[in-house]
């Protein structure tokens, strides 16, 4: 597997890790669908959460929350009610969160979480 | 600290108005929005503020900026924003101390390596700062002498983000301050050379002696003469002989210096004197430009005097719009989205040759009577009625190159600017129930009203001047007001037959 596939695979496990310490129970992990994929799917005080998980080494190319655009959480956001309907989730309310992974080797990995991101 | 706030001016014109930058740090994926009204390169404060920062050593978290401009329906322009909205971003990170940055006001652009460089019209912003009533306020090192003309207001100069950070409370390390220091553009001012003197002027007796009328009662001119007459020679010699700036005048001056970006380090003591060449358009004379509205010829030159070489050549546009102002000493420049008011109160030096060839009446002139109709006609009467004084010069004969003598027995400047030191002296005496200043402000009726009228025995040459029409009414009181002016510099308590005979000289150059 080539080596940023690994690394978000690690990444999205080191955040779902987090998340559950954080009171969240995850629903889903690595949802595809024809539309695009869904690094963590989650359930939060009622609400349906789809998260964003980006991974980095370095902050040589700039923070992780720096490449999220705002396209990009559209489409997280569309893929969360996607996710809904197929797993027949009649959600009321559903949040996107961002969380954001730095783990430079040899040293314990940083995790931001950002929550209602959309 | 969610939201940080802090002030900077916006200025429209001369006057300025206290904004309040708010920034505001909320959880969400990092963006920055810049709201308010602001302007393209105010926008792009969001660009030089991240470099900046992140440059300073205090760099901003990675989280959402809303930064907002109130009151936001105001037009801000600029990047003098830029040091405010840096700071209450840092404030509300945490950074600085939000206390100690809400109460001081902020004046500055940014470099990207986070120095900070002067933005035009700082010594307006800060008069506003202090009209507002705030106490304090931060500005570029380059800009400090001039913001420290203002008094009541505590100045405090840094060179860099920096080092305005670490006033605030900042606990990031001093840094070794840009090696280079900022290109001084204080220094580039220096001193301007003295005017030239009034000795210089070789025969033209009755010319100078015309020009110091003008100085003490602060008459506007025309000067009409051949090439190499002397003309500009005269102009040039004004500034030299007017009595120095008052400070509120000198003030006045400053803050439009500075305003069209121009340096200014001391408050000059000497009236402006502006030249705009004939090509000059309408709103390079009275002020414009799109978006912000800068100061036109016209502002440059208030408190002092405006030389319109050549005048003929100017476009019919730009020479009447002198009217306006010339009549009310104010000048107010509409755009779409804000008015702007500038002083100016200016004295008006129009020159003039005779006709386009400017060889009427010295050599063959070549122009045909309709061209030489045409050419002073541009000149419009409504415009040379506002001008008291209107001279005829002749060019310098060998003779009286000869009979002028020595430089040493010629009046000197300093001499000059004695006696109309003195003239002013005397009316501004006669003139203190009245809100008039000098003789050239004065209306006619209130020069003929029983109280000022003078005896029949001074004013005969000027009532036979009227009965044959060789003069208008309107120009019977500007010889009146010459007349008075005329006085004022022999000491005179008021003129007889030979100063109005003298001020109805005067009027040599276009009939009226």
């Amino acid at each position: 597997m080539a080596r940023h596939i690994d690394l978000g695979r690690r990444g999205e496990g080191l955040a779902a890790d987090y998340l559950t310490s954080a009171g969240h129970r995850v629903l889903d992990r690595n949802w595809r669908c024809p539309r695009g994929e869904l690094d963590l799917v989650t359930l939060d005080r009622g609400e349906v959460v789809a998260v964003e998980v980006k991974t980095r080494t370095s902050l040589a190319l700039g923070h992780p929350f720096e490449a999220i655009d705002r396209r990009k959480l559209e489409r997280v956001y569309r893929l969360g009610w996607d996710w809904c309907a197929a797993h027949g989730m009649a959600a009321a309310r559903l949040r996107v969160d961002a969380v954001a992974v730095i783990t430079a080797s040899g040293r314990r990995p940083v995790i931001e979480h950002l929550e209602g991101v959309r | 600290m969610p939201v940080a706030r802090t002030s900077a001016i916006a200025l429209i014109g001369l006057r300025g108005e206290v904004v309040d930058i708010e920034a505001d740090l909320a959880a969400g994926v990092p963006s920055f929005n810049l709201i308010g009204l602001p302007d393209a390169a105010l926008g792009e404060a969001r660009e030089r503020v991240r470099s900046a920062t992140a440059n300073s050593g205090c760099e901003l978290p990675n989280r959402r900026f809303t930064i907002n401009l109130s009151p936001a329906a105001l037009p801000k322009h600029g990047s003098g924003f830029d040091l405010g909205i840096a700071l209450a971003m840092l404030a509300a990170a945490g950074t600085a101390s939000a206390e100690s940055v809400a109460r001081v006001v902020h004046i500055g652009e940014l470099g990207l390596d986070g120095r900070l460089r002067s933005v035009p019209g700082v010594l307006p912003a800060v008069l506003a700062a202090r009209r507002a009533g705030c106490a304090t306020v931060m500005v570029p090192e380059e800009a400090g002498d001039e913001a420290e003309l203002v008094d009541g207001i505590r100045v405090v100069r840094v060179p860099s983000l920096r080092a305005a950070a670490i006033w605030h409370g900042a606990a990031i390390e001093a840094a070794e301050e840009c090696s280079e220091a900022p290109a001084n553009r204080a220094a580039a001012a220096a001193e301007e050379p003295p005017p030239a003197d009034l000795a210089d002027v070789i025969g033209n007796e009755e010319a100078v002696q015309a020009l110091v009328v003008a100085a003490a009662g602060g008459h506007h001119l025309f000067l009409l003469g051949p090439p190499g007459a002397g003309k500009t020679m005269l102009a040039t010699r004004l500034p030299g002989i007017l009595p120095p700036l008052d400070a509120e005048a000198a003030i006045e001056c400053a803050s439009v210096r500075s305003l069209s970006g121009l340096p200014v380090a001391s408050l000059p003591t000497r009236p402006p004197f502006e030249a705009p060449h004939h090509t000059a358009s309408a709103p390079a004379i009275v002020g414009g430009g799109s978006g912000i509205i800068r100061p036109g010829a016209i502002a440059r030159a208030a408190n002092g005097i405006l030389f319109l070489d050549e005048s003929p050549e100017f476009s019919r546009v730009a020479l009447d719009a002198l009217r306006q102002p010339l009549e009310s000493g104010i000048i107010t420049v509409q755009r779409a989205n804000a008015t702007a008011t500038f002083p100016a109160g200016i004295q008006l030096v129009l020159a003039a040759n005779p006709c386009p060839c400017g060889r009427l009446g010295e050599r063959e002139c070549t122009c045909t009577p309709m061209a030489r109709r045409r050419y002073l006609g541009r000149l419009s009467g409504p415009l040379l009625d506002r001008v008291d004084l209107q001279l005829t010069l002749r060019r310098i004969t060998a003779s009286g190159l000869r009979a002028a003598g020595e430089r040493s027995g010629r009046l000197t400047s300093a001499v000059a600017a004695a006696r109309v030191a003195a003239a002013r002296a005397l009316a501004s005496e006669r003139l203190r129930d009245t809100p008039w200043r000098r003789n050239a402000e004065v209306p006619g009726p209130w020069l003929r009203e029983r109280a000022h009228r003078l005896p029949r025995s001074a004013t005969a040459a000027l009532d036979r001047a009227l009965e044959r029409g060789a003069v208008t009414m309107r120009g019977y009181d500007r010889v009146l007001r010459v007349a008075w002016s005329i006085a004022d510099l022999e000491g005179r308590p008021s003129p007889g037959g030979a100063e109005v005979g003298q001020a109805l000289g005067y009027r040599t150059a276009v009939a009226a």
